[in-house]
C-alpha cells in the first residue's frame, strides 16, 4: 500500500532540500552583512543531487518516489512562461535610454566572456569537450 | 444573477489552478508557432516572449507593475510564476544533474561571478557617466542596476540615491533580464554555450536568475541545473560587491 503514496516522498525531499539550502543562503547573507541570500538555490540544488544520488545508489529512492521530483523538473518551463508574463516589462520600456543601454550593454559584454572563461576552464582540463551528452 | 462576474470569480478564487490552464494554453500555442517556423524558433523561446508580451499588456492596461498578475483575474499567476514554484522547480531540475561537471568548473564558475559583476558595474557606471551623472551615489546606483535589478536599489538605498536613478537602475536590470531571456538561444552557438560547464560560466557572467534559467530553458532544458547553480550566487555578490568595494573604488576614482 505504501506505492500509492511514494510520489509524495521525493517531493518532500525537494521540499526538504530547498528549507535547507534557501536557510544556509540567507544565514550566509546575514553573515557577510548583506540584505539578501547568498546563493541559497545553488545550496539546494547540491544537496538534491548529493541525496537523490544517495538514494538511488542505495535503494531508498524508489522509481515513484523520484518520478515526484521529475515532474516538478518537467513544470519548470511553465512556471518560466509564468514568471516572464510578471516581468515589469512596462517599467523596462519606460525606463528610458539610459536603462536600455546600460542593460543591454552588460549583456553584450557578458556574451564575450562567456567564450574567453569557458576555453580556460576546457585549458585547466582537457576532458571538458566530453560534458555534452550527460543525462 | 451575473454569470460575467461569476466566471471572473471562479477563476479568481481558483488562481493557482486557472494559471495552469492558462500557461498550458500558451505554451500550447507556442509550440504550435514553433511549428511553423519549422522549428527554427524553440517553443519556449516563443513561450517566453509571450509571457513578455502578455506582461506587457497586464501593465500597460492597469497601471500597476505586476504584469499580467495585475489583472484580477489573472492574479493566479503571481503564484505559479513567483519566486516559490520557480525556486522550487529550478532546485527539482538538478536531479539527474552531473555532479562531477560541476566540480570540474570550479574555477572559471568563481571567476565568471567576479568577472559579470564587475563588467557589468563598469558599463552601468561608464554610462551614467556618458549621461551626465557624476554624484558618486548615482553612479554607483545605476552601475548596481546593470548588475541585477535586485542589486541597484539595494544599493541605491544603501548609498542614498534619488528615487528616480533607483528606478533607472530596476529598469536597466529589467532590461538585462529580458535580454538574457530573448538573446541567449540566439546567441547559444556561437559563443559556445553547448556544454554544462560554459552554462556555468555562462550563468556566472549573466548573474539574473530568471533571465538565465528562461534563457538556457530556450536553449537546452539540459543546461538549465548548471547555469542556474552559478547565478544563484551573483544577486548575493553583488549585494556584497556594489555598496561596499565597488562603491568606494567609484568614490576614490570620481568623488
Amino acid at each position: 500500500m505504501g506505492v500509492v503514496f511514494m510520489a509524495i516522498y521525493g517531493v518532500a525531499l525537494l521540499s526538504f532540500c530547498m528549507f535547507v539550502g534557501v536557510y544556509l543562503g540567507d544565514a550566509l547573507g546575514a553573515l557577510l552583512g548583506v540584505n539578501a541570500n547568498v546563493g541559497g538555490v545553488g545550496f539546494a540544488m547540491l544537496f538534491l543531487i548529493l541525496l537523490a544520488n544517495h538514494g538511488i545508489d542505495n535503494g531508498w529512492l524508489a522509481k515513484k518516489s523520484q518520478e515526484g521530483i521529475a515532474f516538478w523538473s518537467s513544470m519548470y518551463i511553465p512556471i518560466v512562461v509564468a514568471m516572464a508574463s510578471l516581468q515589469d516589462v512596462v517599467a523596462a520600456v519606460k525606463g528610458g535610454p539610459l536603462a536600455f543601454a546600460a542593460g543591454i550593454l552588460a549583456v553584450v559584454v557578458a556574451f564575450v566572456f562567456v567564450p574567453i572563461l569557458n576555453k580556460m576552464g576546457s585549458d585547466n582540463n582537457s576532458k571538458n569537450s566530453k560534458c555534452s551528452n550527460i543525462n | 444573477m451575473d454569470l460575467a462576474k461569476m466566471f471572473t470569480q471562479v477563476f479568481v478564487s481558483n488562481g493557482l489552478v486557472m494559471s495552469f490552464l492558462f500557461i498550458g494554453i500558451v505554451t500550447w500555442i507556442a509550440y504550435k508557432l514553433s511549428d511553423f517556423t519549422k522549428g527554427r524558433i524553440h517553443g519556449s523561446a516563443i513561450a517566453i516572449i509571450l509571457g513578455l508580451i502578455l506582461a506587457y499588456i497586464g501593465g500597460t492596461t492597469t497601471g500597476a507593475n505586476k504584469g499580467l498578475a495585475s489583472i484580477p483575474m489573472f492574479s493566479g499567476i503571481a503564484l505559479m510564476g513567483g519566486g516559490m514554484l520557480r525556486d522550487f522547480a529550478i532546485i527539482s531540475t538538478a536531479f539527474g544533474a552531473d555532479l562531477r561537471e560541476i566540480k570540474k568548473c570550479g574555477i572559471p564558475g568563481v571567476l565568471s561571478l567576479f568577472i559579470g559583476i564587475f563588467s557589468s558595474y563598469i558599463v552601468g557606471v561608464a554610462l551614467a557617466l556618458m549621461w551626465g551623472y557624476t554624484d558618486t551615489a548615482s553612479l554607483a546606483t545605476i552601475g548596481a542596476g546593470a548588475v541585477t535589478f535586485i542589486v541597484g536599489p539595494v544599493t541605491g538605498a544603501a548609498v542614498g540615491a534619488s528615487s528616480d536613478v533607483i528606478a533607472i537602475s530596476i529598469a536597466a536590470g529589467v532590461v538585462k533580464s529580458i535580454l538574457v531571456m530573448i538573446a541567449t538561444p540566439m546567441v547559444a552557438k556561437s559563443i559556445g554555450l553547448t556544454t554544462p560547464s560554459a552554462a556555468m560560466v555562462y550563468g556566472g557572467l549573466m548573474g539574473t536568475t530568471s533571465g538565465t534559467a528562461a534563457g538556457l530553458a530556450a536553449t537546452d532544458p539540459k543546461l538549465v541545473p548548471y547555469g542556474a547553480m552559478t547565478a544563484t550566487f551573483y544577486t548575493g555578490t553583488g549585494c556584497l560587491l556594489c555598496p561596499s568595494i565597488l562603491y568606494l573604488a567609484t568614490k576614490m576614482i570620481f568623488g
